[in-house]
């Protein structure tokens, strides 16, 4: 699995690209395992009504499924425009 | 319908783009909106960070849905990344049409589901400190309000 992460998610957990098989099988279970990393991840994660999810390069909601071949992107709201 | 879809760090010239919006003749409308970045107090720079790839997949699912919503003609999206400066134009959506009502519409759909759908983030820097600029609720309901259309 790829995982991204944008914007301040990215400078809270410190890099923008990393690649992991985690044990899981939705979006909230990935947040979970992804927690239990460290304190960076816990301080990312912290509030998910702040956080927002694409599988895929598709937004998704956080009990969307996710498996090994999928890219996974965290970020906050959206502010372009 | 004629689209073009440009995440760039360059600036773009309005005046050229609804040019190509006009050259097959079919187009009795352009309407067109040009986002720029505001003074506020003691903005410096405003940075805008993207998802490259998944920024053009997602306007052209915007560009689509408008599409199939109005008769268009054509549309243009450019939006700016990188560092820009206040006065600096961030956005151009541009949209032609045989007529004006669907030109301004359609112009006014892809803005506010540019600004609630589309993966970049603002980054500003002011006397020195840095943060990142919230999202707005009231773009959700811009956005929502089309729905009920």
């Amino acid at each position: 699995m790829i995982l991204l992460y944008f914007a301040w998610v990215r400078q809270k957990i410190g890099k923008s690209e990393e690649s992991l098989t985690p044990p899981v099988t939705d979006v909230a279970s990935l947040i979970a395992h992804l927690k239990s990393l460290g304190p960076n991840y816990a301080e990312a994660f912290a509030d998910l009504n702040r956080i927002r999810v694409a599988i895929n390069q598709r937004h998704a909601g956080l009990d969307a499924p996710v498996g090994p071949d999928d890219e996974v992107a965290f970020f906050p709201p959206v502010t372009g425009g | 319908m004629q689209t073009r879809i440009h995440v760039q760090h360059e600036d773009f010239d309005l005046n050229a783009e609804v040019a190509n919006l006009t050259t097959d003749g079919e187009a009795g409308a352009v309407a067109s909106f040009t986002g720029h970045v505001r003074k506020e107090g003691d903005l410096s720079t405003l940075t805008l960070e993207h998802y490259p790839h998944m920024t053009e997949a997602e306007i052209t699912r915007i560009v689509s849905e408008a599409g199939t919503r109005w008769p268009l003609t054509g549309v243009t999206v450019i939006h700016r990344v990188g560092s820009l400066k206040p006065g600096d134009r961030i956005v151009l959506v541009a949209v032609a049409s045989q007529h004006r009502h669907a030109a301004f519409q359609a112009c006014e759909y892809l803005m506010d589901y540019l600004k609630t759908h589309a993966p970049f983030w603002k980054e500003e820097a002011r006397s020195g400190t840095r943060h990142w600029v919230e999202h707005r609720h009231s773009d959700d309901d811009a956005a929502k309000r089309w729905n009920s259309k």
